[in-house]
C-alpha cells in the first residue's frame, strides 16, 4: 500500500517537474513604492515655446542631507545621488527627448538648495529647465527620493514628487522622476517606470538557444528566467507584473505556460494535447488569449487567468492567431489567413462580428492595439518586413521602419513609442529596436546577447 | 505486403497521377501500372541501424524520401511529396509497431507566431496523407518548429525552399 502510494506520488509529480525543469532562479518580487510628496498638478504654464527636442535640461546630482550607507550603493547615499541623476539623464537622452546635461558636467547643489535653487549658478548654463532631487536614507533602511522640476526663465517650480523605495528599487525612483519631467513638459502619459520581457538568443542560426528574459525599460536589472535547455518564445507580462505567459518546448511540444514570478513555478494555460501558441493578456489581467492548433487548424481561445474552461473565439478554416485587446477590453484585433494570406481582422471580445481591417496589399501580421486605443501597430510584409501603424478602422497606414525584417511591434505604456525586433539577412542576428510614433528616434536597445519578441509591460503598479 | 495497404496505395497513386493531368476526368481512369518507386528491400544491410532507429528508416526509404517540401505559405501535398510519403507509408506499414514524429517547419520569411501554426499545418498535411494510406493516426505525432530550426542558413529563395518542409523522424 505504501509502495503504491509512493508510486502514485511520483506519477503525479513527474509532469510538474518536467514542466519546471527549464526554469532558473526566480526573480525577486518588486517592492512597493509609496508616494510621499504628491504632485500638486499643473502650476502655471511652461515658459519655453520652441521645439521640445531643443529644450535644454540641467540634471545635477541629487543631494543628500547626510551620507549614510545603503545597499543601493556601496559608497552611500551621496554617490547614489549622482547615479540617480545619471539614470534620469540617460533616460531622456536615449529616447531623443530634450537636450539633457547630466551630473558629470555640472556642479553639485547642496541639500538646502533643492527646494530653493541657486538661480545664478544655473542661469548661465544655457538650460531652460532645471531638475533637482534628493535622496535620504531612512531608519527603516528604505530610501526617500524627491524630484523637482524648475523653469529657469520663470524661476519657479513646475512640479515635484517624492517616493519611498526599497534600496533594491532605487532605479525606479529615477524612472519615476524621468516620467514626472517627461509628462509635465510634453503632456503625455509616463512610460519609463516599466519593464520589458523578451527572448534572449545565442548560438548558430540552426541551433539557437532562446531564453526568456526580463529587464527594466532602460535595460537595467536584466534577468534570465529560463536556462535555455528548451526553446522559449513570445512572452507577455501580466498587467500586474506578477506573471508571464510564454511558449516553451519544455515537454518537447510548443505549449503556452503561465509563469508565476513570486513562486517561480509554471502551469499549462490549458490541459490539452494540442499545441498552443501566441499568448496575450486582457488589459484587466483576468483573461488570457491563446491560439491552439487542432488537426492543423489554428483558432483563438480565451481562458480565465485562474484556469477553467476555454471559450473558442474563432472557427474559420485556416490560421487564426494572436490577438490584442482594445484598452477597454471590448474588442480584439487578430491575424487570420482565411482570405488566402495573413491579414488583420477585428472582432468583439466574445468572438462575434469578425471583420477584415487590412487592405494595403501584401500581408499584414502581429497586430497590437495601442494602450491609448487610437492606433494598431503591425508587421506589414511586402517583400521586406516593416513596422507600420494604422487607425483602428484600418485607414491611414504609416510605415515607421524600413529594413529587411522588422517584426512583432509592442507599445510603450503611453502609446508614443513602438518596440520591435530586427533580424539581419543571412546571419540571422536579432536585436530589439524602438521608434517613435512619428518614425523618428529609431534606436537599438542594449541587450547582453541577441534579442527578439519584445513585450513592453504597462507602468509598474 | 498488407493487402489493404496495397489497395490503398494503388488508389492514392491513381489520384496523384490524375492530379497531374490538366483536366481531371469525371470518372477515374482504370488503375495504371504502379509508377512509384519500387518497394525498398526491407532487409537491413550490415551497416544499417537496428529497427526503430532513424538510421534504419533512412536506409530503407532513402534520405530524400524522409522529407517533403512546400511552396511559400502552402501546405498541400504535391505529386513529388505524395510519392515520398508512399515510400514512407510502405515502411511504416511493414513495421507496424513503430511510432514516429512528423516535424513541420517554415522558412524565415514569416512572422514567428504564424510560422508555428503554418509548420503545424504542414506536419498535419503529411500526417493526414499517411493516414489516408492506412497508417493509424495514433502512431504519428506532429510537432511544429515554425522558423526556429532551419537546415539551410542562407537568406535566399534556394535556402528558404529547403526549409519549408515536413520531416519524418523515428525516435527510439
Amino acid at each position: 500500500m505504501k509502495q503504491l502510494f509512493a508510486f502514485a506520488m511520483i506519477f503525479i509529480a513527474a509532469p510538474l517537474a518536467a514542466q519546471n525543469e527549464d526554469l532558473g532562479e526566480a526573480p525577486p518580487e518588486g517592492g512597493a513604492i509609496e508616494i510621499v510628496e504628491e504632485s500638486e498638478g499643473l502650476s502655471g504654464s511652461v515658459s519655453f515655446e520652441g521645439n521640445l527636442d531643443d529644450l535644454g535640461i540641467a540634471i545635477p546630482a541629487f543631494a543628500t542631507d547626510r551620507n549614510v550607507p545603503t545597499p543601493a550603493n556601496q559608497s552611500g547615499t551621496a554617490a547614489l545621488g549622482i547615479e540617480l541623476a545619471r539614470v534620469v539623464t540617460a533616460n531622456l537622452r536615449n529616447n531623443g527627448l530634450f537636450e539633457p546635461t547630466g551630473p558629470d558636467a555640472l556642479p553639485r547643489p547642496e541639500f538646502a538648495q533643492i527646494t530653493s535653487p541657486s538661480w545664478a549658478t544655473w542661469s548661465n548654463r544655457g538650460a531652460e529647465m532645471l531638475v533637482h532631487g534628493y535622496v535620504r536614507g531612512r531608519s527603516d533602511g528604505r530610501l526617500t527620493v524627491g524630484c523637482y522640476l524648475y523653469d529657469m526663465a520663470l524661476q519657479s517650480e513646475l512640479v515635484r514628487e517624492g517616493w519611498v523605495v526599497p534600496p533594491a528599487d532605487w532605479r525606479r525612483a529615477a524612472h519615476k522622476c524621468s516620467d514626472l519631467i517627461y509628462s509635465r513638459l510634453t503632456g503625455e502619459s509616463p512610460f519609463f517606470d516599466s519593464r520589458i520581457a523578451y527572448i534572449a538568443e545565442t548560438g548558430p542560426k540552426d541551433n539557437r538557444t532562446k531564453r526568456l528574459a526580463i529587464m527594466d525599460s532602460d535595460g537595467a536589472n536584466h534577468r534570465f528566467i529560463t536556462t535555455g535547455r528548451s526553446t522559449a518564445l513570445t512572452p507577455r507580462y501580466s498587467p500586474d507584473y506578477r506573471q508571464l505567459v510564454y511558449l516553451s518546448y519544455v515537454d518537447g511540444n510548443p505549449r503556452i505556460y503561465v509563469y508565476d514570478i513570486g513562486s517561480g513555478q509554471q502551469t499549462l494555460v490549458t490541459q490539452s494535447e494540442n499545441p498552443t501558441f501566441a499568448p496575450r493578456w486582457s488589459p484587466d489581467g483576468r483573461s488570457i488569449l491563446y491560439s491552439m492548433a487542432v488537426n492543423g487548424n489554428t483558432d483563438i481561445y480565451r481562458v480565465s487567468a485562474q484556469g477553467g474552461q476555454s471559450q473558442r473565439l474563432t472557427d474559420a478554416p485556416g490560421i487564426d492567431i494572436g490577438g490584442s485587446y482594445s484598452p477597454d477590453g471590448s474588442k480584439i484585433v487578430f491575424e487570420s489567413d482565411r482570405s488566402g494570406s495573413q491579414q488583420i481582422y477585428v472582432m468583439d471580445a466574445n468572438g462575434s462580428d469578425q471583420q477584415r481591417l487590412s487592405f494595403f496589399g501584401g500581408r499584414a501580421a502581429t497586430p497590437e492595439w495601442s494602450p491609448r486605443g487610437d492606433q494598431i501597430a503591425f508587421t506589414h510584409i511586402t517583400g521586406d518586413f516593416r513596422i507600420a501603424v494604422m487607425n483602428t478602422n484600418g485607414r491611414n497606414i504609416r510605415h515607421l521602419t524600413n529594413s529587411w525584417q522588422d517584426e512583432a511591434p509592442t507599445w510603450a505604456p503611453n502609446g508614443r513609442i513602438v518596440q520591435f525586433f530586427r533580424t539581419e539577412r543571412n546571419s540571422g542576428a536579432t536585436g530589439l529596436w524602438q521608434v517613435d510614433l512619428t518614425g523618428e528616434n529609431e534606436r537599438r536597445l542594449p541587450t547582453p546577447v541577441d534579442a527578439s519578441d519584445p513585450a513592453w509591460g504597462p507602468i509598474l503598479p | 505486403m498488407n493487402t489493404r495497404f496495397a489497395a490503398t496505395i494503388l488508389a492514392v497513386s491513381t489520384l496523384a497521377v490524375a492530379a497531374c493531368q490538366k483536366k481531371p476526368p469525371e470518372e477515374l481512369p482504370p488503375p495504371p501500372q504502379q509508377t512509384t518507386t519500387p518497394t525498398p528491400a526491407p532487409t537491413a544491410g550490415p551497416a544499417a541501424g537496428a529497427l526503430g532507429t532513424q538510421q534504419h528508416f533512412t536506409n530503407a526509404v532513402g534520405a530524400a524520401n524522409t522529407v517533403v517540401y512546400f511552396d511559400t505559405d502552402r501546405y498541400n501535398i504535391d505529386t513529388s511529396s505524395s510519392a515520398k510519403l508512399q515510400n514512407q507509408g510502405r515502411y511504416f506499414s511493414q513495421h507496424s509497431n513503430l511510432t514516429f514524429t512528423i516535424e513541420g517547419h517554415t522558412d524565415e520569411r514569416g512572422t514567428r507566431d504564424y510560422n508555428l501554426a503554418l509548420g503545424e499545418r504542414r506536419a498535419n498535411a503529411a500526417k493526414n496523407y499517411l493516414v489516408s494510406l492506412g497508417i493509424p493516426a495514433s502512431r504519428i505525432r506532429t510537432v511544429s518548429y515554425g522558423k526556429e530550426r532551419p537546415v539551410e542558413l542562407g537568406s535566399n529563395p534556394t535556402a528558404w525552399a529547403q526549409n519549408r518542409r515536413a520531416a519524418s523522424v523515428v525516435i527510439n
